[in-house]
């Protein structure tokens, strides 16, 4: 039990000449939600389904519960959402799981888990026939019903209206205080940041930041607001508190950040009144994932 | 006042880890249950399966479309309807189905149970057999309702019953496994009119040219058809030839597929 739920070193992923995983290391803890952040593109799906067992690595190990991912007694312990796809369409949705069910030796009761699930009403619909949620909340009570270990979902919420995200939220957190590790792929930071206990940041087929939510976004806060475009910020430099940095990004969006209290909001404001400057929008906020996804790669997470 | 939110989350569920597969029988009976369940939902299928069979049966028995040398006509058609019956189900309909399963990512999915690939393949087969059992029933009984007298070893039918099976068994997954889904829909359904056109079934290989008849013997629906009408309608031994073409067919296509089967 000793062994992380996933552990991947220095991964390698090829297709053709493009290189979709460019030395990706990570580990996921056992009992704990690791979310792998990342725009579209990025690298998020090969390594999960590398870790799936559906594709090979070119390089680097990957070793899922201790073990090689291609190792057929995985299939029991480990339980996978695709990101698309993998029910017969004409199936109807309660005999697809309960398909699944038989698969397993202490399986979940299907029932049960479609009353859980909302799907109740629509065991006798074809999975052709469910709304895009409903499909994807199949899947997901598929890759649980067979009481796996580990559980792979990936994007679990996309296309997902919010009453439906948030009902896979309170599943990934049920799940994580049974014990189970979850490993999920996401483009929204803001799951990331609800959800998970470690989130991996990739971009370009390598991990750009890791760290608990809290530890990337960082425990300072940060003063923002609009005013004109390229107002000369050493004024206000000068009466900021050592340690306190202030930018201009996007163009007439500001950013102040340091020890935000009231001194540094009097200050700013003093500033404003003496350049002449209105700032709208004045807001005090923690840095978002999406701040620091910027920061490191110059680019919009979507 | 009661909503829809207000109404209780469902029983309790426990996600504790408690990972086990399920027993190899269990997880293919259930398996090829799915199976058999989605061949005779699906209208497509039956239609090939049993209706076009029993079509041909009747209608070519009873009225004198094609000569079909002495003899009740259903001495003729019998043993090539049951050919016809088994190349719809091991061949077209497991190609099609098998090729979209493909395609909707089932394949990959259920490549992720405990269920083996191997166990997937056993359950298929068995979904055919049991499907092809109903059949051969079907046509039986509406073919001896029609007049046939059958003879011959049931033994000898069966090992032709079953070596067809896996010839056409390997071509259709050759196909579902490297073509895309549409492509093998066509192509299934394309092979199955020319072989029923040119095998043997309802139209005797005797009225080709005697060059191309030989060609056409080899055919693995000419030599399921030919077998069994030698057999069951004239009390013949041991088919080798016929069992010789198919056992060829047979190794070579399902050789062929498992090596180049896509799973996605």
């Amino acid at each position: 039990m000793d062994s992380p739920a996933v552990e991947i070193i220095d991964l390698v992923k090829r297709y053709g000449p493009t290189t979709a995983i460019d030395g990706l290391s990570l580990r996921a803890a056992r009992g704990a939600v690791t979310a792998i952040l990342g725009p579209n593109g990025a690298g998020k799906t090969s390594t999960i389904e590398i870790c799936e067992g559906f594709r090979r690595a070119d390089g680097g190990t990957v070793s899922v519960l201790g073990l090689d991912p291609a190792r057929t007694e995985l299939r029991a312990r480990v339980g996978v959402m695709l990101q698309a796809g993998g029910v017969p369409p004409a199936m109807r949705c309660g005999e697809w799981l309960r398909l699944a069910a038989r698969f397993h030796a202490r399986p979940l009761d299907p029932q049960a888990l479609l009353d859980r699930l909302g799907l109740a009403e629509h065991a006798r619909t074809p999975y052709r026939r469910l709304s895009g949620g409903q499909q994807q909340r199949v899947s997901l009570a598929a890759a649980v019903i067979g009481r796996p270990e580990l559980v792979f979902l990936d994007e679990p919420t996309a296309g997902l209206d919010p009453q439906a995200r948030h009902a896979c939220w309170d599943l990934v957190g049920e799940l994580r205080a049974a014990g189970v590790s979850v490993v999920l792929t996401t483009h929204h930071m803001d799951e990331a940041e609800k959800l998970a206990d470690h989130v991996v940041i990739i971009d370009r087929g390598t991990v750009v930041a890791e760290g608990t939510p809290a530890a990337l976004t960082g425990a300072e806060r940060q003063l923002r607001f609009r005013a004109r475009p390229a107002l000369t910020l050493d004024e206000l430099l000068n009466a900021l508190p050592a340690g306190s940095s202030a930018k201009e990004s996007p163009a007439g969006h500001y950013i102040i950040e340091g020890q935000v209290g009231p001194e540094l909001l009097a200050t700013v404001t003093a500033w404003c009144a003496a350049e002449g400057v209105t700032a709208d929008d004045l807001s005090i906020e923690r840095r978002t994932l999406e701040d620091v996804f910027l920061e490191l790669t110059g680019r919009e997470l979507r | 006042m009661t909503t829809a939110n207000d109404r209780p989350a469902g029983t309790a569920l426990d996600f504790t880890p408690a990972p086990g597969a399920a027993p190899l029988s269990r997880m293919v009976a259930a398996q090829a249950g799915a199976e058999i369940r989605a061949i005779l939902r699906n209208g497509e299928q039956l239609l090939l399966t049993m209706i076009i069979p029993v079509l041909l049966l009747v209608g070519f028995s009873a009225a004198p479309l094609v000569n079909v040398g002495e003899g009740p006509r259903v001495d003729f058609m019998a043993p090539g309807v049951l050919a016809l019956a088994v190349m719809s189900t091991a061949f077209t309909g497991q190609a099609i189905a098998t090729g979209f399963e493909r395609r909707y990512g089932v394949l990959k999915r259920l490549g992720a149970t405990p269920l083996s690939r191997g166990g997937l393949m056993l359950a298929k087969t068995l979904a055919v057999i049991a499907v092809e059992t109903v059949q051969i029933a079907v046509i039986t009984g509406v073919a001896l309702a029609l007049g046939w007298r059958p003879g011959g070893s049931p033994l000898a039918a069966l090992a032709l019953l079953l070596l067809g099976t896996a010839a056409f068994s390997g071509l259709g997954l050759l196909m579902a496994g490297t073509l895309r889904a549409e492509a093998t829909l066509a192509g299934a359904n394309l092979v199955y009119l020319l072989l029923l056109g040119c095998g043997g079934v309802v139209f005797p290989l005797s009225t080709f040219p005697d060059a191309m008849e030989k060609a056409l013997e080899l055919l693995p629906i000419s030599a399921l058809a030919g077998g069994l009408r030698s057999v069951l309608t004239d009390g013949a031994g041991l088919p080798v030839a016929a069992l010789t073409v198919l056992a060829a067919w047979a190794a070579v296509s399902l050789l062929a597929a498992s090596r180049t089967f896509r799973w996605e």
